[in-house]
């Protein structure tokens, strides 16, 4: 079944399979390491959960060389995804209140996780710890125990604020201005033909980037690459140059949430200011203008705490300081409250330090001990390896509290022995944990109280089967791409509503833009190239130089079927619209035989547009379709349908 | 030269000995072919640390760009599909001067020191020195080094050797992001290539080898090879190249007599250069060696 859905031969996956399987022995561990190539489909979610429950039923998890590991895109993608890059999280994800929790009480009830079997550490029930200490954060002493810590200061979540819903909603008119910081929506969101309409509808949009972006310009005309009317479009665009990463000091959190300070390197050119400086200068005219003109509900503005010793220049390491927190009183031993731990006034060393009585502040608990009494610790640099299983913990500092491998417990047999001592993470010392990374269990926990190693879940043990946390059903299932050539989901051929993730959100007009493998018989599927950097790198001389004009792949069986040679040009059409490109003809790209029908792939690169050093380009997405996966809402850029030509 | 912890053991066209005071590690540049992704940063690199920038061009239907080696492209990346027993294979190599230690180009190179071998391996052109005749480009086995269309001097690959004189590996080596790129000693290098050769083998690469052609006397920039028994697959790769017999015997039998013409011939070309250009200063400097060989 598996070699007829994806067209991968039997034995060649069974081979794999065989492989993987072999990580089930204790001296054996596989890592699964997966990028946008997983995620960039309507099943994102469940592609990698189904990799999770493997790992999990392998013993694969907690091991020094195992665990299931995202690898990002950008040097800080997860930074950004740390602080509330989506708006229902906040730092930390935390959730976020919204209108059915009307007082702090009922939030936290409804939720702190309740422990489900007894004795285990359900570590989330320290939720309202971490969610008051950010409040004293955020608003100081406006957060007091009787107005519930500003409870009603934090914004409420109004619906879905995911990138595919906001652009919807601006589709419909119904956003007035755009602040547009460090993204270059026209190029990299789904369907260049409605983002470009949908930012027309805007009053303003304001673009704060280093860089001239498509996105600044999708105004503007350029020749058939960009074939709009300016007359007809009424938006307004600021352009505020911003610094670059290098060009300011701060940190990237990596892949494996280690946080690493960067030290500025060169002073930004022109006008450019730091993002922060920006930003800081809009807060305070915006504030200035509420206390003279007054408004609507003020106080959250008025009240937001501000002590940075340059108002509209907060620096990174005041904002670092104000992310790990710090004691407001004493903080007192709960088990000996003659003992103080943490003095009023000193940074936190750990989040096991926060309290819910508004003793503490902590602007993401999660980051909590980067910046303790000891100072930076993610600016630490000493890479001594003593294990010599890469576990560098003196370098930078990892989430959460310096722990490099989460579930680490799991790397030792339920007596507390390593499952591989050539590769010992933790283990059991006689009375507490001890090895080679900070004990991801109660230290004092002895292996007899049966205390289990996924802390985070409130039975102790992995889900295998999740009941209401994903958008589909508690085990993962095979569903086609929204545009598929197949016109049935092999694995349920009687079931039409099977065909595609029904759980999947369609917006109104994207479901009449899919189109058929009737008029577009190709599967799409999009990519980069290591020699550019999503849209960014075409702005740059070398890099135009190693990779200087779009192009579009395809086997040499298909580019035969079509009369086509490397170094044609090439037409490639989806039912949104079209780009032209330069055809590579490639023995990499295979047709696949799939549910009995022959299946041609075509290739299509990003990083092309219309603004930059390379030669001009069409955007990509221009191509692709406007939906996504059904829990993060990831748009399905890996696999659409298109139909080619010679142009 | 300036460039003094280099030493020199030979320059083009010269007769008075070398400095040989003092004893230089020989070092290498191992690429390791099979361990390349392609993303070309060594390209990137080397434009950045030798400040060069080639045109800005076109794609030709495949993933190589620039197409070829330039006066501002000392290194590029060559991409072969190649399918055999079933199995296709994505060759990539690092292309570029592979500082022979016996130098072709520097044998044909007619003028004084425009062609330098320091003691540690490296040949250098010294730009200054380089009168644009092309000999380089006639005499070097792996077609490396190309002419300028802006000043008429040859470029090529310097191996870094202002950052090797300060102990410093060459910017390629730097950039690469997965050690496909190594540099030490020549006899580290082996070593290295020793133990990745092993590890092809054990992985099913039975003609995994390295490739240090001894028709050049061996080359200070090698390359580990999956298939060492057919290097042509990697992008025509020659299997036993060995400087051009013209070379050798005008540059071999008649030495002092032809760096005595020749010497009297590239005296003259300066003031046929001011005057006419560099073309046809090449054309006379051939008609010269031609006459030479015919002796
Ligand atoms: S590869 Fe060519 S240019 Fe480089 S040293 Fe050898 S002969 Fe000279
Ligand atoms: S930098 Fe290394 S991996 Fe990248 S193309 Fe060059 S040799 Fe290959």
């Amino acid at each position: 079944m598996v070699a007829k859905v994806c067209g991968t031969p039997k034995e060649a996956f069974l081979k794999v399979c065989e492989y993987i399987a072999e990580t089930a022995a204790p001296n054996k561990t596989m890592t699964n390491l997966y990028a946008l190539g997983w995620t960039e489909h309507s099943v994102g979610s469940q592609n990698i959960r189904s990799m999770a429950i493997i790992q999990l039923l392998l013993g694969n998890m907690g091991m020094a060389g195992g665990g299931i590991n995202a690898l990002r895109g950008h040097a800080n993608v997860q930074g950004i995804t740390d602080f509330a890059l989506y708006a229902q999280n906040l730092p930390g994800y935390l959730a976020v209140p919204s209108d059915a929790e009307p007082d702090l009480k009922t939030f936290l009830e409804k939720k702190t996780p309740k422990m489900l079997r007894p004795g285990q550490m359900n570590f989330g029930q320290n939720l309202p710890k971490w969610y008051v200490s950010l409040h004293k954060a955020w608003w100081g002493n406006a957060a007091t125990k009787e107005n519930g810590f500003a409870y009603d200061f934090m914004p409420k979540l109004a619906g879905a604020s995911d990138v595919l819903s906001i652009f919807d909603q601006m589709y419909q008119g119904k956003v007035h201005g755009f602040l547009c910081q460090g993204f270059n929506p026209l190029a990299s969101v789904a369907n260049k033909k409605k983002v470009s309409d949908a930012l027309s509808k805007l009053k303003y949009m304001v673009v704060m980037d280093p860089l001239a972006t498509d996105t600044s310009e999708f105004w503007k005309p350029h020749g058939e690459f960009n074939d709009v009317d300016p007359s007809k479009i009424p938006t307004e665009v600021f352009r505020l140059p911003t610094t670059l990463f290098a060009e300011t000091s701060g940190s990237f959190t990596n892949s494996g949430r280690v946080i690493q300070w960067r030290w500025k390197a060169a002073n930004g050119p022109g006008e450019a200011k730091d993002d922060t400086e920006i930003m800081a200068t809009l807060f305070l005219k915006l504030k200035d203008m509420y206390a003279k003109d007054g408004g609507a509900y003020s106080e959250p503005i008025q009240k937001l705490t501000w002590a940075y010793r340059i108002p509209t220049k907060p620096s990174p390491e005041e904002l670092m300081m104000e992310y790990n927190g710090k004691a407001l009183a004493d903080v007192l031993d709960p088990k000996d409250p003659t003992k103080v731990l943490v003095k009023a006034g000193d940074q936190l060393p750990s989040f096991a330090m926060l309290r819910d009585d508004g003793s503490t502040t902590c602007g993401n608990w999660i980051y909590c001990g980067v910046w303790s009494q000891a100072g930076n610790n993610s600016a630490r640099r000493d890479n001594s390896d003593p294990s010599g299983l890469g576990q560098t913990l003196n370098w930078g500092f990892a989430w959460p509290v310096n722990r490099r491998i989460l579930y680490n417990r799991a790397s030792a047999d339920p007596s507390g022995k390593p499952w591989d001592p050539q590769r010992t993470v933790l283990k059991w010392l006689g009375d507490k944990w001890g090895g080679n990374d900070v004990p991801d269990m109660r230290p004092d926990a002895a292996p007899e109280q049966n205390v289990m190693p996924f802390i985070m879940t409130g039975e102790g043990v992995g889900r295998l089967f999740a009941v209401g946390l994903m958008a589909e059903g508690p085990f993962p299932e095979h569903y086609e791409p929204f545009e598929s050539p197949l016109d049935n989901n092999p694995m349920h051929p009687k079931n039409p509503k099977a065909r595609a993730n029904p759980a999947a959100r369609v917006y109104k007009g994207d479901m009449e833009a899919f189109g058929t493998a009737k008029d577009f018989p190709y599967v799409g599927t999009t990519y980069r190239l290591t020699e550019h950097f999503h849209y960014w790198t075409k702005q740059s001389k070398i890099n135009a130089i190693m990779q200087p004009e779009q192009f579009v792949e395809i086997g040499e069986e298909l580019a035969r079927e079509k009369g086509i040679t490397a170094g044609d040009k090439v037409k490639v059409r989806s039912n949104r619209g079209f780009i032209k490109g330069v055809a590579v003809v490639t023995k990499r790209i295979k047709a696949l035989d799939v549910d009995g029908k022959k299946v041609h792939t075509i290739g299509i690169p990003i990083h092309y547009g219309f603004k930059g050093a390379t030669k001009p380009g069409f955007i990509t997405n221009t191509l692709t379709p406007f939906v996504g996966d059904a829990n993060t809402q990831t748009p399905e850029y890996k696999a659409f349908l298109v139909n080619i030509e010679k142009a | 030269m300036a460039l003094q912890s280099l030493d020199i053991k030979q320059r083009s066209a010269t007769t008075t000995p070398s400095t040989q005071v003092r004893q230089t590690v020989e070092i290498a540049k191992l690429i390791d072919v099979s361990a390349c992704i392609g993303c070309k940063a060594c390209q990137v690199a080397c434009s950045e640390w030798n400040d060069i920038r080639d045109e800005v061009g076109n794609c030709h239907g495949v993933y190589d760009n620039p197409m070829d080696l330039s006066a501002k492209s000392w290194t590029v990346m060559r991409y072969t599909e190649v399918e055999q027993n079933n199995k296709l294979e994505w060759l990539i190599r690092k292309d570029g001067c592979m500082h022979c230690a016996d130098p072709g180009c520097l044998k044909a190179c007619p003028a004084p020191g425009a062609i330098i071998q320091y003691s540690n391996g490296i040949v250098d052109f010294h730009q200054e020195n380089c009168i644009g005749c092309g000999y380089c480009v006639t005499g070097c086995p792996f077609n490396v080094p190309r002419i300028s269309k802006e000043d008429s001097k040859a470029y090529k690959c310097s191996l870094c050797s202002d950052r090797v004189a300060v102990n410093q590996a060459p910017a390629c080596a730097k950039a690469c992001p997965t050690g496909a790129i190594q540099f030490g000693s020549k006899e580290d290098m082996k070593d290295y290539a020793a133990k990745r050769v092993t590890d092809l083998k054990e992985r099913g690469y039975d003609q995994a080898g390295l490739y240090d052609p001894q028709g050049v006397g061996g080359t200070h920039v090698m390359y580990v090879l999956h298939h060492a028994d057919k290097p042509d697959l990697y992008a025509g790769l020659p299997a036993n190249p060995s400087i051009s017999p013209l070379v050798s015997l005008w540059k071999g039998v008649a030495k002092p007599l032809a760096t005595l013409a020749l010497a009297g011939v590239a005296l003259g070309s300066l003031f046929h250069y001011v005057t006419k250009g560099p073309n046809e200063v090449s054309k006379e400097i051939e008609d010269e060696i031609e006459k030479e060989d015919a002796k």
